[in-house]
């Protein structure tokens, strides 16, 4: 049974067919990566804020956490973060008197995956941030508008056009920084795939059609990524 | 920020100057907070670096030497990776602006290809998959070419160049469309060549639009490295998982390898820096 | 618009963190097994399920221990720092007994010995001891006894020592001849030696002589050594199903020796 067998039935849907494993394994990584997006997101809003106005500890602090997070690999990011961090969350929880947590493998994915991409986002909105004419937030500025109105009102809206390259970026990062994680042994596309070559010996075929599956995320990634920044560049000046 | 005069743009570029100086020093700053942390801290046992340490079976495994051979095979990996990659993404880029629409097409599915799939595919698809049909061919299993088909090295080098080619080159087609059609124009109507031109006027100008994302990009390649340790190949992070084996400690050596990589990249970074420093740059 | 995707996002997030963590019942336990085949003690089906000898003793164990039992994938070469991270509950993953592991981690009793053997290229013809090794490149998975054996008994006359994640990658380059021999424990060497990949590559050279030391007294589970419960529950549960007959009958299912050795 040579490695290059094309043996197209091995991908169907039902046993002995490895498809659904497959589809299975893809099914996952959806939904890692997007856990893990929003997550990232919500701690790059925090994080570029917090660059931007918030004081020189915490600006110390998020530059710590953004450097580290840029210069050090992801693999070796997401094996410290696996084996540290549910253990520190634990410490934590029992410091306080509560039973400890038992944290699923999906929520341990989730944090592991978004604390790395929380880094790269804070970085991303931040430059879109940044790129808000000045004048529009010392209008709102003038007209008495609070910080959260400021916010809410003028700074979110008008860096949701500018972040969306980025965030893009972003999105097609995190799905395939997610393959890294079959290397701690979660069960998505890449750990699926490794299993099913493992078990039948058609290692080409098997990790073609991982790479077609991944190839035809990003693509139809990219194209409602496309079709949003259309949407939301409606009425804008066109770019210089 | 509310100090600034009505009217003034905020810089809209946020990879300006400031932030590659704060990200060197914070390079090494972090990685000396890294190791006093891990020095200092109750999880910290690192008697299995000293070049004489003696395990418990007796030996003397040298993991110091092991680390700077490791370090080794990761620079060989990223220096080499780098160079042969931008000379693929060159032509890789070039065809996608120029070229008969064949060569067009396959540039641009490779670029597609290499940008939408995880590297680990990537790796895993040339070692197991394509590596596993060379002994089956038996005048490949007993050529002169199977030493070096058979060693995990040379398939993590293949497919760290095709990923540095596929992402540069379109890099590199960005900055071949960059360059203002106007100097092109110039250069033909003095009579320069096709190649003239690309020699003397396009390869050089689009380099320089794209010398600001180089350092990023190297250190993205940098940081794909320890993918190769998953083929067998002794990398910093490959040792770093040898040693979290046969010494049991979980986080030593990976906040060592992390302190290591930390300190490459702001090598890197701060090499480019010298380097755009001493290029002109014209704004505008 | 966007404030509200925002907020639908991160309560998405919140909520499957929250479903995700649970306070320990300790009336499910989990084990964890390492995410690779290893016929013929654990495989994973097309259909998502896990079979093999050490799959069936481990439900038998649970149904006498009365738990609801779950199996956690994770990688052979952290199985050891997952459970310390309470990621599951046991290991039961063909981990032999030994002195260093006992250090970090507690062991039942043993389920079953196998020995150490010595896998080569087909066409060869050496014997599996220091001599016949010498200038080959050797093949082996991390974090097992066989690493340690071949490390104090191989590593100096071998051209090259190769480590691999899984043994599944190690049957893989000896099968591509990227490797010239490995090293594994003996009954899953046999399961592929003797099977069709295994047959058209490669041929099984021999035990090696045994050390007790490295090569411990047998494969047991592991556990935290503060859960001396559970631990309990199973060795009980086990010394019942070597003396009720139901350890043979699993094991006539697999094999025609008997697994408990000595």
């Amino acid at each position: 049974m040579s490695a290059m067998t094309i043996d197209l039935s091995m991908l169907a849907f039902s046993p002995p067919g490895w498809g659904s494993n497959l589809l299975r394994g893809l099914g996952h990584t959806i939904e890692i990566a997007t856990g893990a997006y929003a997550f990232g997101l919500v701690l790059g809003l925090g994080g570029a804020m917090g660059k931007l106005s918030g004081g020189p500890i915490l600006k110390v602090a998020l530059e710590v956490y953004t450097t580290l997070g840029r210069a050090i690999p992801e693999l070796i990011l997401i094996l410290i973060l696996y084996y540290a961090g549910p253990t520190l969350l634990n410490q934590l929880v029992t410091a306080y008197g509560y039973p400890p947590l038992d944290v699923n493998g999906l929520a341990a994915g989730i944090f592991v995956l978004g604390v790395v991409q929380g880094a790269y986002a804070t970085e991303v909105l931040r430059g879109a941030i940044q790129s808000i004419p000045t004048g529009q937030i010392e209008a709102a500025k003038a007209y008495g508008m609070s910080g959260w109105q400021r916010f809410a009102r003028i700074i979110f809206p008008a860096m949701i056009p500018n972040a969306i390259p980025g965030m893009a970026n972003l999105w097609l990062n995190v799905t395939k920084d997610s393959a890294l994680l079959a290397v701690v042994g979660f069960s998505e596309l890449m750990l699926e795939t490794r299993q099913a070559a493992g078990s039948t010996k058609a290692y080409f075929m098997f990790y073609m059609a991982a790479a077609l599956l991944y190839l035809a995320l990003s693509q139809v990634s990219i194209f409602i990524f496309n079709w949003i920044e259309r949407r939301q560049r409606r009425g804008q000046q066109a770019l210089a | 920020m509310t100090d600034q005069p009505l009217g003034t743009a905020a810089r809209a570029n946020p990879m300006a100057d400031g932030t590659w100086a704060s990200m060197k020093l914070f390079g090494y700053a972090t990685v000396a907070v890294l190791i006093a942390i891990g020095l200092a801290s109750w999880l910290g046992d690192w008697g299995w670096l000293n070049r004489d340490f003696v395990n418990s079976q007796g030996l003397k495994p040298d993991y110091l030497g092991q680390f700077i051979a490791g370090l080794g095979r990761t620079l060989t990996l990223l220096i080499v990776s780098v160079v042969v990659g931008y000379a693929f993404a060159i032509p890789i880029g070039l065809v996608q602006v120029t070229g008969p629409w064949p060569l067009k097409w396959l540039a641009k599915a490779f670029c597609t290809f290499i940008r939408g799939t995880p590297l680990l595919v990537q790796l895993w698809l040339l070692y197991y998959g394509l590596g596993s049909l060379f002994p089956q061919i038996p005048w490949i299993r007993f050529s002169p070419l199977w030493p070096y088909l058979r060693d995990g090295f040379n398939y993590a080098l293949l497919a760290f160049i095709l990923s540095f080619a596929g992402y540069e080159g379109e890099i590199m087609r960005g900055g071949f469309l960059a360059v203002p059609k106007g100097e092109l124009e110039a250069a033909r109507a003095i009579g320069m060549s096709s190649w003239t031109v690309l020699r003397r006027i396009w390869l050089p100008r689009a380099l320089l639009v794209v010398l600001p994302t180089l350092s990023g990009e190297v250190v993205s390649q940098l940081k794909s490295t320890p993918l190769a340790a998953t083929v067998t190949v002794f990398d910093i992070y490959g040792i770093g998982r040898e040693v979290q084996q046969e010494m049991f400690h979980t986080y030593e050596p990976l906040l060592l390898i992390a302190a290591i990589y930390g300190t490459l990249t702001a090598i890197i970074a701060s090499a480019f820096k010298m380097v755009e420093n001493l290029v002109p740059m014209k704004r505008g | 618009m966007h404030k509200l995707w925002k907020l639908g996002f991160a309560a998405a997030v919140a909520l499957t963190t929250a479903a995700g963590a649970a306070f320990a019942d300790d009336m499910v336990v989990k084990f964890g097994v390492a995410a690779e085949p290893y016929p013929p003690f654990t495989v994973k089906g097309a259909d998502g399920k896990w079979s093999g000898w050490e799959v069936d003793l481990r439900d038998a164990v649970c149904k006498e221990i009365k738990a609801k039992c779950e199996w956690v994938e994770t990688a052979w070469d952290g199985i050891i720092p997952a459970l310390v991270a309470k990621k599951f509950d046991v290991i039961w993953s063909s981990m032999s007994i030994t002195e260093e592991r006992g250090k970090t981690i507690a062991f039942t009793d043993k389920y079953y010995k196998t020995g150490l053997a010595v896998l080569a290229a087909k066409n060869s013809s050496f014997k599996p001891d220091p001599d016949g090794l010498k200038g080959k490149i050797l093949g082996v998975q991390v974090s097992t006894t066989g690493l340690d054996y071949a490390t104090k008994y191989f590593k100096g006359v071998v051209k090259e020592m190769k480590t691999y994640q899984t043994q599944d990658e190690v049957n893989q380059d000896l099968a591509a001849g990227r490797i010239d021999a490995q090293v594994v424990d003996s009954i899953p060497g046999r399961d592929f030696a003797n099977s069709d990949a295994g047959k058209a590559c490669c041929v099984y050279i021999g035990d090696v002589k045994d050390d007790v030391a490295v090569l411990g007294p047998g494969t047991g589970a592991g556990l935290r050594k503060e859960d001396n419960d559970l631990r309990e529950k199973i060795n009980a549960a086990i010394k019942k199903i070597r003396a009720s007959g139901e350890y043979d009958t699993i094991t006539k299912k697999y094999f025609n020796f008997d697994l408990y050795g000595g």
